[in-house]
């Protein structure tokens, strides 16, 4: 705590502007005293003495002259064990434990420890007296759940030090002092379990970072195979409102193959979380045999939350996912949705009357999203291990319209594009991700040749259906037409997806596998048809062969018997299969 | 007693600027113009210099007028005394009832705590197919009606309040036609439900601030009685009004506009109000119906736009009918699962065939050939149009899918349904 204090001159929304006595720092968490209650305050302009800050409250009730404390730090999230299944807010308040305090509502100025204070873990070192350490290093671990946690050198004890000791394996607080280090001056530091680390500085206590290559399976077929996502990458998910964003992500939060995820839902509706938290404690993790909450962290500041703390989530958020990530895990940071914290943002912009750029966002817009998804990575651990956090983030494109300064400053930064149409959501196709304006620059499960192979049916169908809307079925010849309706076949098995059914809802890698394999046979196929209406009636059989199939668990004997009866219903009609099939075929095997 | 201002520095739409001293943000003034005494909100403070927004405009007051700082925010009075009254938007009566002053709660207050919210799991049942067959109204959803001016939203409005079965209505009017305010108090007269009712109503007549007011007013108030364990449907209408009532104070303040001249923090007006909508797990819940006018039918204005990106879903009401494309309650599935063992599949199967209907239409329209299949599914259209749309049909759930039934058998053999074969067995009406 700094000795500088000050007093309220200005109040705008929640913006307050504040005369200071002293030293001040940009981002320095600043409380405003309010009666019995200290509102949090952070600083984001400083100008001469007078200082403006963004509460994180609402600041009804304020006066000029309202006293003002400034804390010396900036806004901070605890790190230590502990961290997962917990459900917080934006400023990583534990809001179960804040509904015990204050019951139904939310109020203003009460901020509780992130961490309990009062748990004990059983600590093991692993370090030993007279080790050197870094920031970052592993002295020893404790259990968390099925993770075994690392007690690292916190990231803020910046240069070199020496273990002095350690303190026996055992059970202890969060609180108590595990190790004790030696700076190269003799200085000694005690370290226990948890620190504090600014939520706007990225963590950066790894050897380097590498190049995002190896997937990051989601279990949702258009996505894994035709525009997938790397451990460590990033992507973006924008969409008209109800197209399924949310849906996708809650979707992607349970299937994902990561060790741990952090849902950020910022900005949105209250009620969607509660379903996320009411069903994960219910939902076992495949992975581990335990319950899905074990893995998930979930950072809540809902539209009707204070707006301040709404931009500050999304940074919470990233911040824990880079603390596990120096454990050698893999993280997923879903945020739903970007747009509401560049509005937030945005608000703040206009009450600092900054000149603003185009639909009133601030003109920094674009590098504060580049520098948010420039946190995702993997990287080189200084013990030779791999973490990553990979950030999937959802845009919400006012009237839909993908031609608007969050969604373009986004695609220039993430590396894989999940777009949702309205036309496909309105038809009920889900997941409504466009299969022809969607991207991805990772390589996915399986090789991008087949992909593209596969993807020109894609292409050329809707090809042939916007030429057919104009001259017409009788227009069209039987071998465009026997595109078209390979394309809508691929559309229909393939890219869409039930995500209620509970065996379509998550396909494995290998499932997806043999199920492309299945899908190029048919795409290869020669077939004789003597018309088009046979051709559609045989292809409407197809698919419906094709999507009971879907819904039949795994390697399970009815799976072998449907799978068996599909291949044989596609030799009955099949005369001949391309050799470009047959190459992509045999490297699938 | 408090200190009275009597210097006004400034005067700029509806929005006054005093110096003083000790002034809390939010805090109320009056105002005392040659017109009467107005009410006025602290909405900006910059060193002495206090800006305040005045319930009843700008217009005519004088920079000699007084104005006295009230020492509180906004409040409501908070009573059973209020069934059955009506006030405008600034909580004053506009029948003629007493003033009620007594327990005064302040609005705008904070939000739940998302873990103390429950999964909505029961039905609103309205009678009307089209919502409780095809997008059920679950208890604790926001949900606003699109449309255009001249549709009969608020018709449909006063009919779902009427027949929705809980404990108290507040009706929030802004910007409200005085025919319709006049349509509202009569419909829920004759229905015998004016007892159970509460209203605050902006009449277009009256000044735009006011305007402001009546969410927040009608909310709070619903909220209340939330937690004394009564079930509250809140219709807010029209939240265009609003929307530009928020749009015209931002400018006057020359507050940089985001989209076609709407403030910035649009969603998070919107927001803030809708998501009051909730259902305790220990008391009662708050529902909230509300219309949101489209100008020009374009749905991605920014007021419809930005409220599908908060409500759960919308009703789309096009030519005097709920329109199955375009409406969606997303909170459906959590009640349709378990009211009758056809209904999902009622609905899926009936909506799949009226898009068939009407692509078909579309090719009858362009002139192409009618086949037999055509001709059967014009034959349903009509008919899911005539004995489903349409608003006059009042049924139960239950009385809606036999009708459903009906129809499909008056038109299609069983397997040209697409619905499955257990549920046929069952449910197909047996030739007499
Ligand atoms: N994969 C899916 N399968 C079935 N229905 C879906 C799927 N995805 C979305 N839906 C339907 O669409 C509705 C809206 O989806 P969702 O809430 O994900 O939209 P959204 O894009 O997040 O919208 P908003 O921007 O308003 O938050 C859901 O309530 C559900 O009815
Ligand atoms: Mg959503």
């Amino acid at each position: 705590m700094t000795t500088t204090k000050g007093s309220v001159t200005g109040v705008n929304g929640n913006m307050v502007t504040v005369k200071v006595d002293g030293a001040v720092s940009m981002n320095e968490v600043a409380f405003i005293v309010l009666g019995d209650k200290r509102l949090k305050a952070e600083v984001i302009r400083v100008r001469g003495d007078s200082v403006q800050t963004q509460v994180f409250e609402i600041t009804k009730g304020i006066k000029v002259g309202t006293q003002v404390e400034f804390s010396g730090e900036m806004l901070a999230v605890e790190l230590g064990p502990g961290l997962l299944g917990k459900i917080y807010d934006g400023l990583q308040n534990p809001l179960p434990e804040v509904a015990i305090k204050t019951g139904n509502f939310l109020e203003a100025g009460v901020y509780l420890d992130a961490l309990p204070r009062g748990a004990v873990w059983a600590w093991t070192p692993t370090a030993k007296p007279g080790d050197a350490a870094e920031r970052g290093d592993q002295l020893g671990t404790v259990p968390e759940g099925s993770f075994t946690h690392r007690i690292m050198v916190p990231f803020n004890l910046f240069g070199s030090y020496t273990v002095k000791s350690l303190a026996p394996a055992g059970s202890y607080k969060i609180t108590d002092t595990v190790a004790i280090l030696v700076d190269e001056d003799g200085h000694e530091s005690a370290v226990t379990m948890m620190f504090e680390w600014p939520v706007k500085r990225a963590v950066d206590c790894y050897a380097e970072r590498l190049k995002p290559v190896e997937p990051m399976v989601t279990k949702t077929r258009i996505i894994d195979t035709f525009f997938p996502v790397a451990k460590g990458g990033t992507y973006c998910i924008p969409g008209p409102f109800g197209a399924g964003k949310t849906v996708l992500q809650q979707v992607t939060s349970r299937n994902a193959d990561v060790d741990i995820v952090i849902i950020a839902a910022c900005g949105e509706r209250a009620g969607e979380v509660v379903e996320t938290l009411k069903e994960f404690p219910e939902l076992m993790d495949p992975r581990t045999g335990k319950s899905l909450m074990e893995r998930t962290i979930i950072v809540c500041n809902t539209s009707s939350m204070p707006v301040a703390a709404r931009e500050a989530s999304v940074y919470t958020a990233v911040t824990m996912a880079e603390y596990y990530r120096q454990m050698g895990l893999d993280v997923l940071l879903l945020a739903d949705s970007t747009s509401r914290w560049a509005q937030a943002m945005r608000e703040m912009s206009g009450r600092l009357e900054e000149i603003p750029g185009e639909e009133a966002f601030p003109a920094y817009l674009e590098s504060v999203i580049a520098s948010f998804y420039e946190r995702a990575g993997i990287v080189r651990l200084r013990d030779g291990g791999k973490g990553s956090v990979t950030i999937g983030g959802t845009v919400s494109p006012a009237g839909g319209n993908f031609e608007e300064p969050v969604t373009q400053a986004t695609l220039k930064v993430v590396g894989a594009f999940h777009g949702l149409s309205r036309e496909r959501s309105d038809a009920r196709k889900y997941p409504a991700i466009h299969p022809l304006d969607s991207w991805s620059k990772y390589g996915g499960i399986m090789s991008q040749d087949s992909v593209a192979w596969a993807h020109w049916f894609l292409e050329r169908g809707s090809e042939v259906g916007q030429m057919m809307k104009v001259v017409g079925e009788e227009g069209t010849s039987l071998d465009d037409f026997l595109v078209y309706l390979k394309g809508e076949f691929l559309d229909a098995v393939y890219l869409q997806q039930n995500s209620f059914d509970p065996v379509d809802a998550s396909v494995s890698p290998q499932r997806q596998k043999a199920v492309f394999a299945k899908t190029i046979k048919v795409l290869g196929s020669s077939f004789d048809f003597k018309d088009k209406e046979s051709a559609r009636t045989w292809f409407n059989g197809l698919r419906q062969t094709f999507l009971d199939m879907n819904s039949v668990e795994w390697d399970s004997d009815a799976y072998k018997k449907a799978d068996s009866g599909l291949t044989d219903f596609v030799a009955s009609r099949a005369t001949g299969l391309d050799p470009k099939a047959v190459r992509i075929l045999e490297s699938l095997e | 007693m408090k200190k009275v201002y009597s210097r006004i520095e400034s005067i700029t739409g509806n929005v006054i600027a005093v110096r003083a001293d000790g002034v809390s943000y939010g805090e109320l003034a009056e105002v005392s113009t040659r017109f009467g005494v107005s009410l006025a909100e602290v909405i900006r403070l910059d060193g002495d210099l206090v800006s305040l927004q005045v319930f009843a405009g700008g217009r005519g007051i004088s920079t000699g007028d007084e104005v006295r700082f009230l020492g509180n925010p906004m409040r409501v009075s908070f009573s059973d005394a209020l069934k059955g009254r009506i006030f405008n938007g600034a909580g004053e009566p506009r029948d003629r009832g007493p003033v009620l002053s007594e327990n005064l709660i302040p609005i705008g207050g904070p939000s739940v705590n998302p873990v103390n919210r429950i999964i909505p799991r029961e039905m609103i049942r309205t009678g009307i197919p089209m919502i409780d067959l095809f997008n059920t109204l679950v208890k604790s959803q926001k949900l606003p009606i699109f449309s255009v001016s001249g549709e009969p939203y608020n018709q449909l409005l006063a009919r779902i309040a009427m027949q929705a079965e809980v404990d108290l209505i507040i009706l929030g009017g802004m910007g409200l036609k005085h025919d319709d305010y006049l349509y509202f108090k009569d419909t829920l007269e004759e229905g015998g439900s004016l007892a159970k009712t509460i209203m605050f109503v902006h009449t277009a007549a009256d000044p735009v601030v006011e305007c402001l007011m009546v969410p927040d007013i009608s909310l709070a108030v619903a909220e209340r009685f939330a937690l004394k364990g009564l079930n509250v449907l809140v219709l807010l209408t029209d939240m265009t009004n609003f929307s530009d009532a928020l749009k015209e104070i931002a400018i006057t303040q020359e507050q940089v506009p985001s989209n076609r001249g709407y403030p910035g923090d649009l969603y998070s007006q919107l927001a803030s109000r809708y998501e009051k909508a909730v259902d305790f797990s220990d008391s009662g819940s708050i529902t909230i119906l509300a219309v949101t006018t489209m100008p020009g039918d374009d749905v991605t204005h920014p007021v419809p736009d930005n409220t599908g990106y908060i409500t759960e879903g919308q009703f789309y009401l096009k030519g005097g009918r709920i329109e199955p494309f375009g409406s969606l309650s997303r909170l459906k599935q959590m009640v349709n699962g378990k009211t009758r063992a056809d209904h999902r599949a009622i609905m899926d199967g009936m909506i799949k065939l009226f898009a068939a209907y009407r692509d078909t239409l579309e090719k009858k329209s362009m002139g192409f050939q009618m086949s037999a299949w055509d001709k059967k599914l014009l034959k349903y259209g009509e008919l899911f149009e005539s004995q489903m749309m349409d608003l006059s049909v009042n049924i139960p759930l239950e009385k809606a899918l036999d009708k459903g039934w009906e129809i499909l058998a008056e038109c299609f053999e069983p397997e040209e349904t697409g619905l499955q074969t257990k549920l046929l067995d069952q449910f197909w009406p047996k030739k007499a």
